[in-house]
């Protein structure tokens, strides 16, 4: 946490966002947003708005992308709320980029489960590749971060690059992966191992029927 | 009546796509019985409702394991107007260990909407809002897809399911802050604000979201409460021990031969567990050296205290730890074990929340003694010291995270002492021995 910090207020990044608004689908997205809300409490959606902002910053920019401060401006008039308070939510929360980061956000867990089934590998294989933690690689390709428990125990380890998760990674399998991105080409989420989800490794030991049919169980209660 | 803690059947279990074999979709979900007949369900009424679940011996899956049924019975029987009651149904998972949570969102999203429907009726909520944890972002997708299935079928909205009554269901994501599976903090991340946790009293079931009576569940929970209602509570009781019913979902990782997620009885042996489902402990039994049983937030159990402990709420209170939810981190031979927890302690300090002294202060404080303990750069008086300090965070904070960050460290000064000494002995061992020449 103590790592993080909001990207310079400066002319340029005036220049470059203070004319920042919702694209077309995303003023439509937003209005959708605000409606879950009672009325008067709009500002539960600043959490949603502020993820919707950093994926339309994302797109404008190739990249992840990441919350300027006219950004939130924006974000703050539209839900009519002071800017203070959005900068506190988007500082607080770790998926708000509050500063550039690359068209490759490789997240991998480092904690303990990770950590028991080899985490180590994965991180030695990001530094190999020179990423930077915090910071964008010189390419504009990755941006490295070692990121708390992500609820995939039972597939570890993981890491989740930009929207999709990889689990069951070795050293190589990482590698792999990582050059199959840097590369464009196409790339198999979820296990990395021949493996159903969180079933277990060589098929389950429950549920068999549901493996070749949707069985429906009702007819075998008492 | 029959009680079992034997293995679970197959037409015993809940969860019957929790492997994402078959599609999550509504048509798929109806045809394993989801959605079938709910106005009948709805028609006992919100009391009969409340009562089956009390009767069926549900304690919450959440971790804290406090009697469902009895959570409901709390909220306003008549909400006044204005101030409507809410399900807030925490699907925040985030303790290290757990990954149950998002199999069912991802494989049996419609279990946790109608859940959703009959828990909200049963505690007479306006709507329920599902907070959902921010880095589960395919899980997301799949959960508003569904929530719109469900609406487009009418099983959802104005006359939900047919029976009369108007309920909204709605999805919130979260953005990647452990601190915000506690409750309050939840509703204050709901609110739109930084999660911190908020004192209690007022008890949310008083004054909750937006200041109206809430009731925050987890995603389990509320997802095994409608087959509950169709099967019976009898049915559920009939599984673990007496205090500790029901079917689990358990979540088993670490070193083991096949990590895995599986619904098994509770009150199911560590051994039977494991040997079952996951396939043995990597190396044998032999190989084992310590177990945390329940998530991150409950102290370790070394291999020869866990191996025929009951794995259900107070079988692991008997041995000194918990059941929290039910995530089994296995932990062999060749584990650096004090690395192991120190790592659970830098967890603990990235997120607290910063805003009681003691939890804020302390993490930090207890990582970093830890990480000299870890390679024996230490003074013996300071495991010790260490032990006090978690006493002193443990207790003195708003929410539980102080306790959380001080009982893995517990566990461990408890269990592996000698271990601790033997590092700082070595690393001080060199430099004595050469003095003394």
């Amino acid at each position: 946490m103590a790592a993080r910090h909001l990207e310079p207020d400066t002319p340029e990044l005036r220049a470059r966002w203070g004319a920042f608004a919702w694209n077309e689908a995303n003023a439509v997205m937003a209005k959708t947003i605000v409606a879950r809300y009672p009325e008067g409490r709009q500002r539960s959606a600043v959490m949603p708005l502020l993820d919707l902002a950093q994926r339309q910053v994302g797109a404008e920019t190739d990249t992840q992308g990441w919350l300027p401060i006219p950004v939130m401006e924006y974000v703050a008039t539209y839900l009519d709320m002071p800017i203070i308070r959005v900068v506190e939510v988007a500082t607080f929360y770790t998926m708000y980029n509050i500063a550039p980061i690359g068209r490759f956000h490789v997240q991998v867990c480092g904690t303990t489960p990770c950590m028991l089934r080899g985490s180590d590998d994965l991180i030695a294989v990001c530094k190999g590749k020179k990423m930077p933690t915090g910071g964008v690689s010189e390419d504009g390709l990755w941006t490295f971060t070692e990121v708390e428990c992500m609820g995939n125990c039972a597939s570890a380890p993981m890491v989740q690059i930009n929207d999709d998760n990889f689990e069951d990674l070795s050293y190589d399998s990482m590698s792999a992966l990582l050059e199959a991105l840097a590369e464009g080409k196409p790339v198999k989420v979820g296990p990395q191992i021949d493996r159903q989800t969180s079933c277990p490794e060589g098929g389950p030991t429950a549920l068999k029927a549901m493996a070749t049919e949707n069985h429906d169980y009702r007819g075998e209660w008492k | 009546m029959e009680v079992s803690t034997s293995p679970l059947s197959d037409k015993d279990r809940i969860f019957t796509n929790l492997y994402g074999f078959q599609p999550w979709n509504l048509d798929a979900a109806r045809k394993r019985g989801d959605w079938d007949n709910t106005k009948k369900l709805l028609e006992a009424g919100p009391d009969a409702i409340i009562d089956t679940i009390k009767n069926s011996g549900l304690r919450g899956r959440g971790g804290a394991g406090f009697p469902t049924g009895m959570k409901w019975s709390f909220m306003p029987k008549e909400p006044k107007p204005g101030r409507p009651n809410f399900l807030v149904i925490n699907a925040d998972e985030s303790e290290p260990g757990s990954c149950k949570d998002r199999e069912i969102i991802r494989h049996d999203p419609h279990k946790l909407i109608e859940g959703a429907l009959v828990a909200g009726f049963a505690m007479r909520a306006r709507a329920a809002y599902i907070y959902i944890r921010g880095e589960f972002i395919y899980e997301a997708k799949v959960l508003f897809a569904a929530v719109e299935e469900a609406y487009a079928a009418g099983l959802l909205g104005k006359n939900a399911a047919g029976s009369g009554y108007d309920f909204d269901v709605f999805v919130h994501r979260g953005a990647g802050a452990y601190i915000c599976g506690e409750e309050t903090a939840m509703l204050e991340s709901l609110e739109g604000k930084k999660g911190q946790p908020r004192l209690k009293p007022p008890f949310p079931a008083g004054a909750g979201l937006y200041g109206c009576p809430t009731t925050v569940n987890n995603v389990e929970s509320i997802s095994v409460s409608p087959t509950i209602l169709r099967r019976g509570a009898d049915w559920f009781k009939s599984f673990g021990r007496e205090n500790n019913h029901g079917t689990k979902l358990f979540q088993i990782s670490g070193h083991v031969n096949t990590p895995c997620v599986v619904e098994e009885s509770m009150g199911i042996s560590f051994k039977e567990l494991i040997e079952k489902h996951a396939g043995g402990i990597r190396g044998g039994w032999d190989n084992l050296l310590a177990v945390i049983p329940g998530g991150s937030s409950v102290p370790m159990v070394p291999a020869a205290q866990i191996m025929d402990a009951p794995m259900d709420f107070d079988g692991l209170k008997g041995v000194g730890s918990g059941l929290g939810t039910a995530a089994v981190i296995v932990m062999d031979k060749s584990t650096d074990i004090v690395r192991a927890i120190s790592r659970l302690s830098y967890f603990y300090k990235h997120e607290s929340c910063g805003q009681c002294t003691p939890c804020r202060e302390g993490t930090g404080w207890m990582w970093r003694v830890m990480e000299r303990l870890r390679t024996g750069d230490a003074d013996i008086s300071e495991i010790d010291m260490l032990q006090q300090v978690t006493k002193q965070v443990e207790g003195h904070t708003i929410c539980a995270l102080g306790d959380a960050a001080a009982w893995p460290i517990q566990g461990l000064i408890r269990h592996f002492r000698p271990e601790m000494e033997r590092r700082i002995n070595e690393a001080k061992g060199a430099p004595m021995q050469e003095a003394a020449e």
